[in-house]
């Protein structure tokens, strides 16, 4: 719908919207989180949905205990080897349309146990990540940027067509495979479907 | 609390055939332990827990320390072939693994009382008695050196790995683990993540 007629018709108290615009409105102002922690980032989370900063505020105060009513997994916190499985399966286990938040900096790459042997080095090895927050801890400032980001993404997508998300589009996997324990690491140690190790050029 | 020279007099007083060493420690910190013979190992926790004198009813800390096999080069002068030539000899000691018990006494209010049991190698004599049933506390500190050390405590209540997977079948902490090769791209690597950097970087396709 053009611009111009909208703000015409708006200032003459005509209400115009659009099915994808009213959806994702919906949507992205009631994303319910899943209810888990993983280590010291988790307590940020809890400080964010408190009165001082009061997740409340976007619409995503409902932690949900089950992953049954969740939409967003906040994975908050180091993700060690032995957790990953358990974290995908939660992930496998939420209906869509679902997203995750990688919080922290252990959650988003290994952080400070990146060179450890008990430490997935990011959970972004086997789920897809929409939005990553780098921090050791984050504050719930930026939990909830985090946020706001993932909202500005659910607003800006279409429903129809080939950029259309996931859970639209038959063809793309809903669950993805979990890692099994292996003798010495997990197998396999990364999704490549979703993941390769980063390429860089710069000097070692 | 009485000197570990007392102690170990003790000890070897009340328990028949203790094998007891005092392991000086010549750091700053001076502080020096008793080593036991596995055999004895319950015996003597037991004597040091319910002597009246003695009351170490606590362990506050039990750790594992890997000493792996130590090769030493000496140059001997040796007749070869009737001539006197310098030869170098290797002798290998072999490394052994090392459980380390903390002691205090809450009656008495003294310790600490640093007490180590060692196996006899790192390969396949790794037992070591478990004083769990002595010191209750032990117990999961006795589970997590077997996971990372690989000492198999007998008399363990339930002797499984604590931080590691079941199917784990590695030691991390001890000296020669090798750690799976997921090198990752980092800004400022170095030492021996330096050398993993440049291994990887010569596999790495330039884009």
């Amino acid at each position: 719908m053009d611009e111009g007629l909208r703000s015409e018709l708006s200032k003459a108290g005509v209400f115009t919207t659009s099915l994808n615009e009213l959806y994702n409105w919906g949507r992205k102002n009631s994303v319910w989180p899943l209810q888990f922690g993983l280590a010291c980032c988790a307590i940020e989370m809890i400080a964010a949905s408190m009165a001082r900063f009061d997740i409340a505020r976007f619409g995503a105060e409902v932690f949900r205990p089950s992953p049954r009513q969740a939409d967003l997994m906040i994975v908050a916190g180091t993700v060690t080897k032995k957790m990953a499985p358990q974290v995908v399966r939660l992930y496998n286990q939420m209906p869509e349309p679902k997203y995750v938040i990688a919080m922290g900096a252990c959650a988003i790459s290994g952080g400070p146990f990146k060179q450890g042997y008990n430490v997935l080095k990011g959970i972004d090895r086997y789920i897809p990540v929409d939005v990553h927050i780098p921090g050791c801890p984050p504050r719930p400032e930026a939990l909830l940027h985090a946020l706001m980001t993932l909202q500005k993404r659910i607003e800006e997508q279409a429903l129809t067509g080939e950029t259309r998300p996931r859970h639209l589009d038959a063809n793309q996997p809903s669950e993805f495979p979990i890692p099994a324990f292996g003798a010495h690491d997990l197998e396999p140690p990364s999704n490549p479907a979703i993941w390769s190790p980063p390429k860089t050029d710069r000097g070692c | 609390m009485v000197s570990l020279e007392q102690i170990k007099g003790q000890i070897e007083q009340a328990v028949a055939g203790a094998l007891v060493e005092l392991v000086q420690n010549p750091a700053v910190p001076a502080q020096s332990s008793l080593l036991f013979g596995p055999t004895q190992g319950v015996a003597i926790a037991r004597f040091l827990r319910d002597s009246a004198g003695l009351r170490f009813d606590y362990a506050s800390n039990v750790t594992g320390v890997d000493w792996p096999d130590t090769v030493t080069k000496t140059k001997v002068k040796k007749l070869v072939d009737g001539v006197e030539k310098e030869v170098e000899e290797s002798v290998t000691k072999p490394g052994y693994l090392e459980a380390v018990y903390h002691l205090y006494s809450m009656e008495l209010k003294h310790g600490p009382l640093v007490i180590r049991m060692r196996t006899a190698n790192r390969t396949d004599q790794v037992h070591l008695p478990s004083l769990t049933p002595v010191w209750r506390g032990a117990e999961f500190q006795e589970r997590e050196i077997y996971d990372l050390y690989g000492i198999i405590f007998d008399g363990h209540p339930d002797l499984r790995r604590l931080l590691m997977w079941d199917g784990f079948k590695d030691h991390p902490m001890r000296k020669d683990y090798v750690e799976p090769d997921d090198y990752e791209y980092e800004p400022t690597p170095h030492d021996e993540v330096l050398e993993k950097a440049k291994t990887h970087k010569a596999q790495e396709v330039k884009p």
